[in-house]
């Protein structure tokens, strides 16, 4: 218990989490203060490019076995099963209708890349090595979820189908296409190719990190001020609950899989979190009539800060006392 | 200086609908439109800012044409196909152009 105590003090005293916080205050506050959405979308490209490289040396390092096939099946299971579990979960205790439950619940089955970058900080922040290909494993969850919650709707209402133009756009969109594509690039060049490119990738990525979550911290408090209040209390709940849940699958299957302590933590972050990039996108279209006050809202306001600011602390001191670190 | 009758619709539509919309718009043989952002607003799930947001989910677009009046009602029936059960708002209003020839 003092363990995981005193990582959460930690990581509640770190730039980042009060970067974020600071954003969070800001908007609650009603400052003026924004972050144009240009610069947003560069830094996110740069933290995904520096994310996915970095993974891709650390694979060059260690080589490809077969622990990396398993992890990315794993990962491709889990995110179809968990807004599965999510479902009954979130109807038992918010009375949510089947449509918003099933397309609030594909959002647990998908991945938040922000909350994996923020893990692989605190990972690194306190000197624990974790598997690079980690960063596919998280390529690999966005999508499926997404055909879950389709099946789940499809159920009720009758059949729900997505054309081939929203899986296209779902499977190459912006975010997997860079970090698998700098995947690649780290595997191919190694640590030659980050030696190159170290002083612009390693040294400024926690600084880039800091701004991108004061970002992060604007929107989740401007969400929380404009639709948190509309969001009953078992649907805030099941925000909370659900990462735990997601949690604890995810650290029983990087244990299975035999992952080290900074794996099996980033395999329970990656499944505790919750999406909101795909996911939402995707929904918008192929399920209009979901709320998207709710799923945005519940992801960003609710599940993303609790998995930063508490959430990490415990998934990694449970990786730790499972691993036996 | 002459000027002719033209229509001007005006279609807000969220934007990961965007590309289906300009598809719609081009099948129904609309000589060409703009498309421009929207910073945010505030409609029947309250209020919302596109500001600092990196996926389009939270976003809105709008999206303008300039239409001869004898084009209006199928290129309604196209854009209505595309609109009908998502967040947005169409709107048709009369304006006057210099160059019909380009509508």
């Amino acid at each position: 218990m003092d363990g995981i105590l005193s990582l959460a003090l930690a990581n509640l005293t770190s730039p980042l989490i009060l970067s974020f916080v600071l954003g969070f205050v800001a908007a609650l506050a009603r400052s003026d203060l924004t972050f144009p959405e240009a610069a947003a979308k560069a830094l996110s490209l740069y933290l995904l490019f520096a994310i996915g490289f970095k993974g891709g040396v650390s694979v060059s390092d260690h080589g490809v076995d077969g622990s990396l096939g398993l992890a990315l099946l794993a990962g491709v299971v889990l995110s179809f099963l968990l807004p599965i579990i999510g479902f009954p979960v979130l109807r038992t205790i918010s009375g949510l209708d089947r449509t918003n439950a099933a397309v609030v619940a594909a959002h647990y089955g998908s991945i938040s890349i922000v909350t994996f970058v923020a893990g692989t900080s605190v990972l690194e922040s306190q000197g624990i090595a974790s598997e690079g290909y980690m960063v596919a494993v998280a390529a690999a969850m966005e999508a499926p979820a997404i055909l879950s919650a389709l099946w789940l709707i499809s159920r009720g209402e009758g059949d729900r189908r997505m054309d081939a133009e929203l899986w296209r756009e779902i499977l190459l969109n912006g975010s997997i296409v860079l970090l698998i594509g700098s995947f690649f690039i780290g595997m191919i060049t190694g640590q030659d190719g980050l030696r190159e490119i170290e002083s612009f990738i390693v040294s400024p990525f926690k600084g880039a990190l800091c701004i991108f979550l004061l970002d992060m911290g604007l929107i989740a408090g401007r969400g929380l001020r404009g639709r948190g209040g509309g969001l009953s209390l078992g649907v805030v709940a099941f925000g909370i609950i659900m990462p735990l849940i997601g949690a604890s699958l995810g650290a029983g299957t990087g244990v299975l899989l035999g992952l080290t302590t900074g794996g099996v933590m980033l395999m329970m972050v990656l499944c505790a979190s919750a999406s909101y990039i795909a996911v939402p996108a995707a929904m918008r279209v192929a399920v209009p009539e979901a709320d998207a006050g709710i799923y945005l809202t519940l992801s960003l306001a609710i599940t993303f800060p609790f998995n930063l600011a508490l959430g990490l602390p415990i998934y990694l001191a449970v990786a730790k006392a499972l691993t036996g670190a | 200086m002459q000027t002719h009758d033209a229509k001007r619709v005006a279609i807000i539509i969220e934007a990961p609908m965007e590309k289906r919309l300009t598809r719609a718009l081009d099948q129904a043989d609309v000589t060409g439109y703009s498309i421009l952002d929207v910073k945010g607003g505030s409609g029947r799930s309250g209020r919302w800012s596109g500001a600092g947001h990196i996926g389009s989910a939270n976003g809105m677009v709008q999206v303008v044409c300039i239409i001869r009046p004898e084009k209006l009602d199928g290129l309604l029936e196209s854009v209505f196909s595309v609109v009908d059960k998502h967040i947005g708002v169409v709107s048709v209003s009369d304006c006057q152009v210099l160059r019909a020839e380009r509508f």
